[in-house]
């Protein structure tokens, strides 16, 4: 992308004031501005823009950045604006021709704004328009930095309004319970808000549409409660999407339900593109015990309870129902630091050059979901990311997983009918044949045989796995009783004509040498193994 | 003593070596299943040795023989290390083999024992068929314990047209097996009797020649098969029933273990016989592979595989060849300890084909002083993966390889496998990224709960319990 101001280095980021009444986050700090300047960009900050995030002009000059005192000479000086709110209409009149911006955009709501930069020739990434999909673009994911440190300063919120301990306590004055805090919807906000309130000790219980975040919440502290109904809830995309009719209604009765036993609400949930579901209703509201606090982060999208009023704390029925619509910026150094480093990241994949230089490469996935605008041209909606890395939904499922065969399956599971028929009629051949031609001597033996091979199995397969080793061993051991038949050989026989006794001899005590040698070696190696197992 | 009290002995000596088969089922009857072996062992040898056949003659061979190869025997048994094992056993299952072919042809040239007709026939049988299997064995056996101990290299020799040599072996076999019935003479039968030793000689050592390395579990349980039904020829030889029950008892043992083994790897036991495991998968290897597993492998320390440990609740080891080799056992014993005075519940894994013969594992875990109850079998502990914190493999390969349940065109496909993927971290000791025995690529190694500790088994381990005990 360039630029029509020549530089001897990098190209300018500029960082202006905020101007939306309340905010106090500023979209860079001071560690960042050192990264970024590390990357070839000069950096210029406006002067007091991190005052309420605790960053002062000294702390950026520090860092490298130049000051400027009034926002005109920073956006005309600027190739890149860094901005955490979208612009103000006086801000677009400010900004540079051809000029780029990063910050939150949110282009479904505001189309006009969208008009105003594109007539500005402008190229703007929008950071909430980041495919949040891609594994790649995690660490640029400002709304899950944001969400989280929602999360945590709701509960805070909560507590403050909150009238008793969170933890349960047994103290010298009485016993004081736990409280019970139910958070609907387990985004990353909800999940930060479960670790949070569960590590001040209260009772967390929590709820999605979702069934698969449930070990999330569990692994957090929390408890899943579950809506009696069967409904798959992921829409794709990480976000909820719209239940049906049943789903809803055996939801509003667990709500309900949640409502007479808690004494804190925090509600989270979101449907991308729409107004926020009314989960809590008056009557709810009315059904809860007096102190209790609901702390209702959906408040900018119209609030998931039928009371609540964006952008202020008020009390009805007894109950103070927080609507904030600013609780990330109520956390501001901690918000404004996190938001700094998805930026910064966002600048290295712009700047892979490390050159100062930002490219907006349409090919990139990440890069090509962020930009809202190029060049003056409206690029959003986006077309969806050409690789989706998570597996979608789980309906999907990829090769049903095999029953793997049992390692033991033999004794289990019973021989087809056919086979046995045939193996049955082999053995009855078999029988048959020797019957007819064995002698009586012979059969006395064979019959022996066949019991004894009966058995083995019968026995055998009663030893653990576990003792295969020295069962093999004892066996070996065993098997050198065919000692006896070098035992019996081994004295020369009187009377027998030409038999050379002197080789049988010899012939049997060798074999007795290697018989003795498997026997005492392996019933003493078995012993010592078995001493060993223990437990 | 009496030709009967010879016989009723003979009959005690057969009760008490089924108990002992009996009593090894569990560990705590397994000792005095030993002892009922030893037993039934002595007073069978003592009634023979004071039986009618027994001259007083004869008793001085006997006793310089016995005391010659009990002493070996009992020195070996001292000195042999538990990873040394499956050496052992293959050395002592050539023995058998070897002695079967002692007796046999001791029993041929001993012209004191006359036969006629149906009898002559069916006694040269067994004798020749005796003959056959102890060679087979005693070969078979040696190769077995040369690749064990690493003096022959594991890989699977294949020799073109292997099937056919085999055939044609067998076929020689039959030919000179009615030579040697129809011989009128000893010196006669002599030369088919020892061409076919020959043969058999040469078919046992081709036969575990072509079979690799990790496929030796079944070939050691195979040739204890064996070394029973050469006992058990032998009896018929003879005419004896101790040796004929007692031969199959081994034989059947084996046989059984043999089968479980091939069970475990999801492979017949044909397949595994006719030999050579790298020749079918290394077709599809070369196309490029069935499925390539993509993404990151990510590497860790011994520092951080330790504080992954410490954080764990329950950690499951599987244990493979790999720790054998690096003789890392004690070393996985004071891990285990040190976890479990810390309060990590820690559990062994037990794969039935990991190491080198049946339950390999089992016995260096224990000599290593792991509690045998804490150690358990692949279907007893396959259900707990997911609920566990840490899985450590040490060593082993296929035995966790993933796509044996989720890939139908890998060469493992279907084989039981333990189902490490499924805890929540699993770490992997390997030396380098080779692929196992089976040649396959191991998808594990790059699922995202997946680390790699490389290094030697030993060393690493040495260095993980020393960063858990600071």
């Amino acid at each position: 992308m360039q630029t029509s101001v020549a530089t001897e280095t990098g190209q300018r980021i500029g960082i202006p004031r905020e101007t939306f009444p309340g905010e106090k986050r500023v979209a860079t700090v001071p560690e960042a501005v050192e990264k970024l300047i590390k990357l070839g960009f000069r950096v210029c900050v406006e002067s007091g823009a991190g005052a309420l995030a605790n960053c002062d002009d000294d702390s950026y000059r520090a860092a490298g950045a130049e000051v400027v005192a009034t926002a005109p000479a920073l956006w005309a000086q600027s190739d890149i604006v860094f901005k955490v709110r979208g612009p103000s209409a006086d801000e677009v009149g400010l900004m540079r021709e051809g000029g780029t911006l990063i910050s939150f955009i949110w282009p479904a709501q505001n189309p006009e704004l969208l008009q105003q930069l594109a007539a500005k020739k402008a190229t703007v990434l929008a950071i909430d328009s980041l495919p949040r999909t891609l594994s790649r673009a995690q660490k640029m994911d400002a709304l899950t930095s944001m969400a989280g440190v929602s999360g945590y300063r709701a509960v805070i919120e909560a507590a403050n309004a909150f009238g008793r301990f969170f933890n349960g306590q047994i103290t010298a004055a009485g016993k004081v319970p736990p409280a019970k805090v139910f958070i609907a919807g387990a985004g990353v906000a909800g999940l930060a808000a479960i670790g949070t309130a569960a590590s001040l000790g209260a009772i967390v219980r929590a709820n999605d549409t979702r069934a698969e975040v449930a070990d999330q919440v569990t692994s957090l502290g929390g408890e899943f409660v579950k809506v009696d109904y069967v409904e798959e809830g992921a829409g794709g995309g990480g976000y909820a999407k719209v239940m049906s009719e049943g789903f809803q209604a055996a939801q509003r009765a667990m709500y309900a339900q949640q409502a007479k036993e808690v004494d804190i609400i925090i509600t989270t949930a979101l449907i991308p593109g729409k107004p926020a579901p009314k989960l809590i209703t008056a009557e709810m509201v009315k059904s809860m015990k007096p102190g209790s606090v609901i702390v209702d982060m959906a408040a900018e999208q119209g609030g998931n309870c039928e009371l609540t009023e964006p952008g202020q704390a008020v009390v009805k029925h007894g109950v103070t129902i927080v609507g904030y619509t600013d609780l990330a910026s109520r956390l501001s150094k901690q918000s404004s630091t996190l938001y700094a480093t998805n930026l910064f990241r966002l600048a290295e994949e712009l700047c892979k050059a490390k050159d100062g230089v930002a490219n907006v490469n349409m090919e990139d996935d990440a890069i090509r979901g962020l930009t809202v605008i190029k060049d003056g041209q409206i690029t959003w909606p986006a077309p969806a990311p050409k690789v989706v890395a998570a597996p979608a939904p789980k309906a999907a499922a990829p090769v049903v997983a095999k029953k793997p065969a049992h390692g033991h399956g033999g004794a289990s599971e019973p021989m087809s009918a056919k086979s046995l028929a045939l193996l049955m009629a082999v053995a009855a051949l078999l029988f048959w044949l020797i019957g007819s031609y064995a002698p009586a001597a012979f059969l006395g033996h064979f019959t022996v045989f066949v019991l004894a091979c009966f058995v083995g199995y019968m026995v055998v397969w009663n030893v653990k796995p576990a003792l295969h080793t020295p069962l093999m061993s004892v066996t070996n051991a065993i098997s050198s009783i065919i000692a006896i038949g070098a035992l019996v050989q081994v004295s020369p026989v009187a009377g027998a004509v030409g038999r050379p006794d002197s080789l049988i001899t010899w012939l049997a005590v060798a074999a007795i040498v290697l018989t003795a040698i498997n026997m005492f070696g392996g019933f003493a190696v078995t012993q010592r193994m078995l001493a060993m197992f223990r437990k | 003593m009496s030709a009967s009290l010879a016989t009723v002995s003979y009959i005690g000596a057969t009760i008490l070596f089924i108990l002992s088969l009996g009593g090894l089922s569990n560990q705590s009857t397994a000792l005095r299943g030993n002892l009922y072996g030893m037993v039934g062992m002595a007073l069978a040898v003592l009634a023979t040795v004071f039986g009618p056949t027994v001259t007083a003659a004869g008793l001085p061979w006997i006793a310089g023989a016995m005391v010659l190869g009990g002493g070996v025997g009992l020195y070996a048994a001292r000195t042999v290390q538990m990873t040394q094992m499956p050496e052992l056993v293959a050395l002592m299952h050539s023995m058998v083999g070897l002695a079967a072919c002692l007796v046999g042809f001791a029993s041929y040239v001993d012209t004191s024992i006359q036969h006629t007709g149906a009898e002559k026939v069916i006694h040269e049988v067994e004798i020749y068929i005796g003959i056959l299997i102890g060679a087979v064995t005693f070969s078979g056996s040696l190769i077995a314990f040369g690749k064990l101990n690493g003096k022959i290299g594991g890989k699977p020799l294949l020799l073109p047209g292997r099937h056919l040599l085999n055939l044609a072996g067998l076929l020689v076999v039959i030919w000179f097996g009615r030579e040697f019935i129809q011989s009128t003479s000893v010196a006669e039968g002599m030369a088919p009797l020892v061409v076919m030793t020959v043969v058999a000689l040469l078919f046992g050592v081709h036969m575990v020649m072509a079979i690799g390395g990790a496929d030796m579990p079944v070939v050691v349980s195979m040739l204890n098969s064996y070394s029973g039904w050469a006992a058990a020829a032998t009896g018929f030889m003879l005419s004896n029933d101790l040796l004929i029950v007692t031969g199959a008892l081994v034989g059947s043992s084996g046989a059984i273990l043999s089968y479980i083994m091939c069970n475990a790897m999801n492979r017949s036991f044909i397949s595994v016989i006719a030999g050579g495991f790298g020749s079918a998968p290394a077709a599809p290897k070369a196309e490029g592979g069935p499925v390539q597993p993509a993404g990151e492998v990510v590497a860790v320390n011994a520092n951080e595989t330790a504080e992954l440990l410490r954080e764990a609740k329950g950690v499951i080891i599987v244990p493979g060849y790999g720790m054998a080799v690096a003789q890392a056992q004690h070393t996985v014993f004071e891990i285990t300890r040190t976890l479990r005075e810390k309060g990590v519940n820690v559990r062994f894994g037990i794969h039935p084909v990991a190491g080198r013969m049946p339950g390999h594992m089992n016995v260096l875990l224990a000599e290593a002083k792991v509690p045998y109850d804490i150690v358990f079998e692949m279907e007893e502990i396959n259900d707990d993966f997911p609920e566990t914190d840490v899985v450590m493999v040490i060593g082993a390969n296929d035995i966790v390889n993933p796509s044996a349940q989720d890939d139908p065109t890998s060469p493992i496909a279907g084989m039981p496998v333990l189902e490490v993927w499924k805890a929540k971290t699993s770490i992997v000791m390997k030396r380098s990224m080779a692929s196992g025995y089976a040649g396959v690529d191991n998808p594990l190694f790059y699922k995202d709960n997946n680390r790699m500790l490389f290094g030697d088994a030993k060393k690493m381990l040495d260095e993980v319990l020393g960063a858990l005990k600071t």
